[in-house]
């Protein structure tokens, strides 16, 4: 309990050197100007403004992400709320009951409960990482090979598998990202596997690129193929932007409950904001003393979803820093951060650059705390933002993701990636394979299989070793119930559609 | 997802579905045939060929799958698509590889993608559009250049700056 209290207060240290303010000021502010772009989800802000920190040392560009991240998450909901355009699948409950608000002239109230709801839950959570990492850390130092292993199985069933519309789907999805994981040198061997003999593929997929090319080039192609469906109708923030007690008294329980959603379940090796949002908007809609504003824009609707999604937000981190376990493609995109500097996140971390560590989660308060004094007055700005045309949008976007690949590898075969990457992004949105377990495929799995043939070198190939320790045996009975779970229950995938 | 034109009717085969189990089960295929030239160096566990095999297992059971939802028609319904502005796109992407590879540079490779995705987009105004990539890429090369000290590749039009 004291170690963590020292320890946040020399992270504290760290995070309010004036440089780092800097570095926290710049990521929040580039996060929600970039979040805020229609279908920019915040882990495409992370990819796409990834570039911008490969010049700094780690510390900063490490707080300049923990800025990014939040500020990602905030513009993320301003866009759900005014133009209905969810950048992701976490914030579909906020733009269900937000953009209706918005309609009704109630945009600034809608905007400024998610703006404090996310402070409050960003805040709690983030303190529940403080504590809960320590132990965490504690626990994980006596994992082995074979542990982290079944550890990673768990995270790739979750992702993939358990909690989406159909677990085939998704397991298509994630072992796209784990075909695409083993192109390149094998590290044990030195032989090229699915290099075919190109020079540029001996190094692997870069994850930026095909987070890039999947999200942002194959968003781009997507919404120009079916332009002609929609017409995105920017709501104007009318009338005060401030909330009246009402809104207070109505929101302050939903933020919490919210929170409590949120964290745990963004905690565990799960991922996804998608089920603690639709946990939280179904919630509210129950409790609620006002019932049939649901639907017609109820403040309790935007409060609560958007607490879970922050606070799930902040609990991915925990996996992340203490396990090296990413659980969301923001997280995947954070841990994509960590290695262009050679760290990796997990309990050795937490022992050899405990400045690191513990700046970064300061930085995540005070990150916190800069977007709700910027986010409220500068709305007018953001708003404006969402005004650009769509042809220059969507064409700046392009530009924006093609030069992050062009200033880290500017060759014909990385690029020609990005545009594969593309096409296979639109592919798999336009007929609905998730995006995420493919990122988290391509960087969990040369992990996993390390891990796993580490172990296997240590028990001599008895295979054995896997159930032998106990750790390791329930992580692969856990992940064998999930895998199973969706199929036995056809029903589990299905609740979300009847939440609404 | 927001439907109001005529989806396709639901158990019907799915024909792209078939050609997604296909696609799946080449890769498997092109897995294993890989796998295949390399050595196993291991003296104990696995060795570098294991893994690829294991994961075209999967694609392979999973071409099975998809395979099988496509013939019961379960695919979710999708909405038309316009291909025009996918292709104007991809054009795009592709004189931006090619300016690049030819030696171009940044500034004219960037602006020849902006202009076509903008006109992808349903703008007209190509001249117009022209003028603003030009100066916003210009803008962009400079600052990574000058203050970021990134280097972006150069050509005709970077080495007049």
């Amino acid at each position: 309990m004291m170690d963590t209290f020292a320890a946040l207060a020399h992270g504290m240290a760290v995070a309010v050197q004036p440089m780092n303010l800097l570095y926290a000021l710049i990521g929040v502010f580039l996060g929600t100007a970039v979040g805020v772009l229609p279908g920019i989800g915040p882990a495409l802000t992370v990819a796409l403004l990834l570039p911008v920190t490969y010049k700094l040392d780690p510390g900063g560009s490490l707080i300049m992400f923990a800025g990014i991240y939040y500020g990602g998450m905030y513009g993320g909901s301003t866009t759900a709320i005014l133009i209905n355009t969810p950048g992701e699948s976490a914030s579909m409950a906020t733009a269900l009951e937000g953009n209706k608000m918005a309609k009704a002239g109630r945009g600034g109230p809608a905007l400024a409960t998610s703006a404090i709801g996310s402070f409050v839950a960003g805040t709690i959570a983030t303190i529940g990482l403080a504590f809960l990492a320590p132990w965490l850390v504690d626990f994980a130092v006596r994992f082995g090979p074979e542990d982290y292993f079944a550890l990673m199985c768990v995270a790739f069933v979750t992702v993939s598998a358990t909690f989406g519309d159909s677990p085939i789907r998704g397991l298509t999805s994630l072992f796209i990202g784990l075909t695409l994981g083993l192109v390149g040198i094998d590290k044990l061997t030195g032989q090229a596997r699915l290099a075919f003999a190109v020079p540029e593929l001996l190094d692997g997929v870069e994850v930026t690129t095909l987070a890039v090319g999947l999200f942002a080039v194959g968003e781009a192609l997507y919404v120009a193929s079916r332009r002609h469906h929609t017409e995105e109708k920017l709501e104007p923030v009318r009338g005060s932007l401030w909330m009246t007690k009402e809104d207070w008294k109505r929101s302050w329980r939903p933020w919490l409950r919210g929170t409590m959603f949120g964290f745990p379940i963004g905690a565990l090796p799960a991922g996804g904001a998608e089920i603690p949002t639709f946990l939280s908007y179904s919630t509210e809609k129950r409790l609620t003393k006002h019932p049939e504003e649901f639907g017609k824009g109820a403040i309790e609707g935007v409060a609560g979803p958007e607490a879970a999604n922050n606070a799930s937000a902040a609990g991915t981190l925990v996996p992340l820093l203490t396990l090296g376990l990413p659980t969301s493609a923001t997280a995947a995109m954070m841990l994509a951060g960590f290695q262009q500097y050679g760290l990796n996140p997990g309990p050795l971390l937490f022992a050899e650059r405990p400045d690191l560590v513990w700046g970064l989660i300061a930085s995540l308060f005070i990150a916190n705390c800069m977007l709700l004094v910027l986010n409220l007055p500068l709305v007018g700005l953001w708003v404006r933002l969402l005004a650009i045309p769509q042809p220059w949008l969507y064409a700046g976007i392009l530009v924006f993701a093609t030069m992050g690949t062009i200033a880290a590898k500017p060759s014909v075969v990385e690029l020609s990636m990005l545009a594969g990457f593309g096409v296979l992004g639109f592919l798999m949105r336009r007929f609905d394979f998730p995006i995420a377990p493919v990122v988290v495929g391509l960087i969990l799995g040369p992990i996993a299989e390390s891990q796993l043939r580490r172990a296997l070198a240590i028990s001599l190939g008895d295979p054995m070793t896997l159930v032998q320790s106990p750790i390791s045996a329930t992580l692969l009975g856990v992940a064998l119930i999930a895998l199973l779970a969706p199929f036995v229950l056809k029903g589990l995938g299905r609740f979300k559609a009847n939440e609404d | 997802m927001t439907s109001g034109d005529p989806v396709q009717p639901p158990r019907r085969v799915d024909r792209a579905g078939i050609v997604i189990a296909a696609l799946l089960a080449a890769t498997a295929a092109v897995l294993v045939w890989d796998a295949r030239g390399l050595q196993s160096t291991a003296m104990y566990g696995m060795g570098p060929e294991a893994m690829p095999v294991v994961v075209a297992s999967g694609l392979a059971l999973l071409a099975i799958g998809n395979f099988v939802d496509a013939l019961r028609g379960s695919l979710p319904a999708r909405e038309s698509a316009d291909p025009v502005p996918v292709v104007l796109i991809l054009v795009g992407l592709a004189l931006l590889i090619a300016i690049i590879g030819f030696g171009g540079g940044f500034i004219l490779a960037t602006s020849a993608l902006f202009v076509t995705t903008s006109a992808a987009f349903g703008r007209r105004a190509i001249l117009v559009d022209s003028v603003i990539a030009i100066v916003m890429s210009t803008l962009i090369y400079l600052a990574f250049d000058r203050l970021l000290t990134l280097s972006l590749p150069t050509g005709p039009l970077e080495r007049l700056l």
